[in-house]
């Protein structure tokens, strides 16, 4: 279980409902630990601003994780958390690692537009 | 001159223990507080598996300790932005001045600087490329994807051999590759590691650059005594070299030392009246949560008294004028 305020995908059939049905979605799949975290507070930040996207978390110890654990576009990660970009259910950018507040927000303002304020 | 959007007595720059500890205090004494921090609130603490020398808590995870102190904080009326970007500084004269890159603008009678510090990189061509695909800073996080594998550890210090030895519950054979031809690093920790039959050393020797394709394949390893470099293959390395301080945003701006250390006396008084800073950013010896959070208190009854004195003194300017 990840303590998080995201929302939390649970199984393989979760995770292709969610890609499904919504055009952009990202996803951290990772653990409890301090690569991770930082990652978690930096989507829970950003969920407010860019509501076009759809934020989301996946227990990387989930057997059903695979589904992002074994992507293609993650072949050779091997640093937690794998984060993953949708856009119609496809993968369109993943990362390995920690990720910084301007690298996330450069990703999601390329591949899902810049957020239009009010 | 900078017109703020809001003003506070005290602004902290910093949400590491140092910071969160001055936000606490500053805020029971009713003294309105802003913590801006860049990153996670909770700093380096976050990046702590398990923490089991902070006095009075049973083994935590830095995530829950760090949970804890930015309630404490929040309960006494502490404000706190998160993931900040700061593009402007003002530190002289009596009204110092933020500004963030969303435009944001704070002004506070004084201002406790405490940014703390990062792990250092070795800054060698390939290690942006294969972060997170061979090379990594934490062994707990990642050690597991190295099962079986061969991996270097680069560092001399006690997170080095430390982790290393850790490390060898996973990988089948850990390498430490050391600049030096001896070890910062406690007695223990040195003696751990080399009974360790696992564990190889290449000494007075550092990582020129790192070789892959999606992910990390190889190494050249330079002998800094003969300047011979060398090929290696390898699944991993993962990185413990010590850290930097998250300064360079003060450089021309306050006293610093050669590593980039701010300079302060005992009350974590800088050369500027109304410039405060605690934590791992200031030159001293030890860096630990503890030092931090008991900068962090300094810090914080120094500015509060600094806040009072310059309250009576404006009070004082405003009687003379009536
Ligand atoms: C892996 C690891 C394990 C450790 N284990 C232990 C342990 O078991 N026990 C122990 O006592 N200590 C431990 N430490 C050390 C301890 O975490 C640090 O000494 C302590 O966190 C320092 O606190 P700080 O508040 O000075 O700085 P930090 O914790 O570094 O926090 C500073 C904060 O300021 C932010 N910041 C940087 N620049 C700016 C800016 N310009 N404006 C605003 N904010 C900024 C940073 O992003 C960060 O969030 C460990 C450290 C690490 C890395």
């Amino acid at each position: 279980m990840l303590y998080t305020n995201l929302n939390h995908i649970e199984s393989a059939a979760e995770h292709q409902k969610v890609i499904s049905e919504n055009e952009n979605v990202m996803i951290c799949c990772g653990r409890m630990g301090p690569m991770c975290i930082p990652v978690y507070e930096i989507m829970e930040e950003l969920e407010p601003q860019y509501p076009h996207v759809k934020f989301y978390d996946m227990e990387f110890d989930n057997p059903d994780a695979r589904v992002i654990r074994e992507a293609p576009e993650c072949r050779g990660f091997m640093g937690l958390p794998f984060t993953v970009y949708y856009k119609n259910g496809k993968i369109v950018k993943a990362t390995s690692s920690i990720q910084t507040m301007d690298q996330v927000k450069s990703i999601l303002n390329q591949e899902f537009g810049v957020p239009v304020t009010a | 001159m900078m017109k703020s959007d809001i003003h506070y007595d005290v602004i902290v720059l910093g949400a590491g223990p140092a910071g969160l500890t001055a936000g606490i205090y500053l805020s029971r004494a009713r003294i309105r507080t802003l913590i801006i921090n860049e990153g996670t609130v909770g700093g380096q603490m976050v990046l702590t598996h398990e923490i089991a020398n902070y006095p009075g808590v049973e083994t935590t995870s830095g995530y829950q300790l760090s949970g804890i102190m930015k309630k404490q904080a929040r309960s006494f009326g502490c404000d706190i932005v998160g993931n900040a970007s700061l593009r402007e500084l003002m530190l002289e004269g009596p009204v110092k001045m933020v500004r963030l890159s969303d435009g944001r603008e704070y002004s506070a009678s004084a201002i406790i600087l405490a940014p703390g510090g990062r792990p250092r990189q070795l800054g060698v061509p390939g290690e942006e490329t294969f972060r997170g695909k061979g090379i990594s800073y934490c062994a707990t996080c990642d050690g597991d994807f190295f099962t079986g594998k061969e991996i270097i550890v680069v560092g001399g210090g006690n997170s080095a051999l430390e982790e290393a030895v850790s490390l060898t519950k996973y990988a089948s054979r850990v390498t430490i590759v050391h600049q030096f031809d001896h070890f910062q690093a406690f007695e223990y920790a040195i003696e751990e590691a080399r009974n360790n039959p696992s564990i190889r050393f290449i000494l007075s020797s550092t990582i020129a650059a790192f070789h892959g394709n999606e992910k990390l394949q190889s190494v050249d390893i330079k002998n800094l005594l003969t300047g011979e470099l060398h090929n290696m293959p390898i699944d991993g390395v993962f990185v413990f070299i010590g850290y930097v301080p998250n300064t360079e945003f003060l450089r021309g701006k306050l006293n610093l030392n050669e590593y980039g250390e701010i300079l302060v006396n005992a009350n974590m008084e800088t050369g500027i009246n109304g410039v405060f800073a605690a934590g791992d950013a200031v030159a001293k010896r030890f860096r630990q949560i503890t030092t931090a959070v008991g900068d962090g208190t300094v810090a914080a009854l120094a500015a509060a008294q600094y806040v009072y004195t310059f309250r009576q003194q404006k009070q004082a300017e405003a009687v003379k004028i009536n």
